[in-house]
């Protein structure tokens, strides 16, 4: 089936207009993953102030699904503090989309380990331990 | 709309749709009935099986019908393992082949039979010392594509057939990219079955032929009635043979003027995108192709987002990028050519036909340019080169 046809409106519409494109000038955190050989890879960039995301931007290599998922991802996490973000889920993710094809489900993972891997990031240059925080999967195909 | 997708399909040309019009209405009859309202049908479908024998340099009584290249293809291949399983199971066939060859090969495996997936160079042009080599004892088919449908590399079929002929090996060239587009004489071209569709030639969807060396003993795919003389059974799809027909006879008036046309903007578009857009390469031989067949591939970005812009500008296009076929690995035609993953993923094939303009040439190409940038722009692998070489 076309995937055009099989992406939801949301999809759509994140793909076509992605938000926070781009990058941040001496993150407090910067996370990559995903691997070429997939053909999905995922960074994320923080700005993070007292404990508090101010800004997130994004860069992804891959399908339409990935960069929806990459998009949403970071509208979703401005605003909340370091443990609210950590709670973001691929779950959460998909449902905001509007689901994503059975295919593409493996974007919303790794849309989830990118932000992990930022604030992963961000915890390790500040010697911060963060509760439920691990060590990101550099590369979500491991993980499944 | 700007269509440049014409080895996924093509379409169907006026005077085809034309040709089969009466067949979908008042001459409905079953070709195979006996009365006189069935006569003229029969005689029909027998001028067309003519005019594609011709096209060919084939007999007329070596060409059989089916649902399409699929078919042909699946045909060939477990006809030929079945008929021939007591000489042996070794069938020799090439990396690049359509998945119908492929997952065809695949089968017989789990049937038991051993296939030997002989490669190609950098042009995606089969090895012939490695296919040479190959050659057993208890080999039966050689299967190599006639040309490819994702890069447009066109293979060595004469060298081919004289190999296995040489060592006593029935040879089949899928070649429903190649038919329509290039001269085929399988006398001359040492060609024992050779599989085409309807659809890849301005033809209706749903009809191919498998012609088949008369001295070769074949067991239906499709067993049933006693149509293609009892090859083939199922009641004849007369407008689709019909159909056929008419594409193939236009196809060999116009092949040359029509090839001419499709080769200079065909070059002009690679020239101008390889030029225009850094970082680009051309996948498969820069002469030696198809006349219809562009393909090149982007680093940093990835095809199935190219693609979705691409249809946003209602341009139509494909790629071998994993996310299209539902995969994680890209084309296995890209990856046995030497590319790697990342360089596989960002890749853009066009197929144009005579239709396409100078003007829509460039409209692609200026296009394409600024979706390029775009997609690199948001791509990391990007981000790291433009660092790495700052």
């Amino acid at each position: 089936m076309s995937q055009v046809l099989e992406y939801s409106e949301k999809v759509m519409d994140h793909f076509s207009n992605p938000r926070n494109v781009g990058e941040i000038e001496n993150a407090s955190g910067v996370g990559t993953v995903g691997n070429a050989k997939c053909g999905d890879i995922m960074r994320i960039f923080l700005d993070i102030e007292d404990n508090v995301i101010k800004d997130a931007k994004f860069k992804t290599f891959g399908c339409g699904a990935a960069v929806a998922t990459s998009s949403i991802a970071t509208e979703m996490i401005i605003g909340k503090t370091v443990e609210e973000a950590l709670k973001l889920t691929n779950k959460a993710v998909m449902e905001a989309l509007g689901g994503l094809p059975p295919v593409k489900v493996h974007c919303s993972l790794l849309a989830e380990e990118a932000v992990h891997a930022a604030l992963w990031d961000y915890a390790q240059k500040n010697g911060l331990m963060i509760e439920g925080l691990e060590p990101p999967v550099a590369d979500i195909e491991e993980r499944e | 709309m700007i269509y440049m997708d014409n080895a996924a399909t093509t379409k169907i040309r006026p005077e085809v749709y034309e040709a089969i019009e009466p067949y979908l209405k008042d001459l409905y009859a079953n070709p195979s009935s006996i009365y006189t309202f069935a006569a003229k049908t029969a005689k029909d479908i027998e001028a067309a099986r003519n005019t594609v024998a011709d096209f060919l340099g084939a007999k007329s009584n070596e060409i059989y019908f089916t649902a399409g290249g699929s078919e042909s293809d699946n045909w060939a291949l477990k006809s030929v393992a079945f008929t021939m399983r007591n000489k042996g199971k070794h069938i020799i066939t090439s990396t690049i082949e359509h998945h119908a060859i492929l997952h065809t090969c695949e089968f017989l495996e789990r049937a038991g039979y051993d296939i030997t997936y002989v490669g190609v160079d950098e042009y995606g042009v089969i090895k012939l010392d490695e296919l040479e080599a190959a050659i057993r004892e208890d080999t039966i088919l050689i299967s190599v594509m006639y040309a490819n449908n994702e890069i447009g590399s066109i293979q060595p079929i004469k060298e081919i057939g004289e190999i296995a002929h040489k060592h006593g090996v029935l040879f089949h060239t899928d070649a429903v990219q190649a038919y329509g587009h290039v001269d085929i004489n399988v006398d001359e071209q040492n060609i024992d079955m050779l599989s085409a569709s309807g659809h890849k030639i301005n033809g209706p969807k749903g009809v191919g032929i498998l012609y088949i060396r008369s001295a070769i003993k074949m067991e239906p795919l499709i067993h049933g009635g006693a149509q293609e003389r009892g090859r083939r059974a199922g009641t004849l799809n007369a407008p689709g043979i019909i159909g056929f027909a008419k594409a193939t006879e236009l196809a060999k008036a116009e092949l040359d003027q029509r090839n001419d046309y499709e080769i200079k903007l065909r070059d002009y578009i690679i020239k101008r995108i390889t030029e225009e857009i850094p970082y680009t390469r051309l996948n498969g031989h820069p002469t030696d192709r198809l006349a219809n067949n562009i393909n090149i591939s982007f680093r940093f970005i990835e095809g199935e987002s190219l693609l979705i812009l691409l249809d946003q500008k209602g341009i139509c296009g494909s790629s071998g990028s994993a996310c299209t076929s539902g995969s994680l690995d890209p084309s296995h035609v890209l990856l046995a050519i030497g590319l790697p993953h990342e360089i596989a993923h960002g890749s853009l094939r066009l197929t144009i036909s005579e239709e396409n303009t100078y003007e829509e040439a460039d409209a692609v190409v200026d296009e394409l340019k600024r979706i390029v940038e775009r997609l690199r722009n948001m791509s990391p692998l990007y981000e790291d080169f433009v660092k790495e070489n700052r």
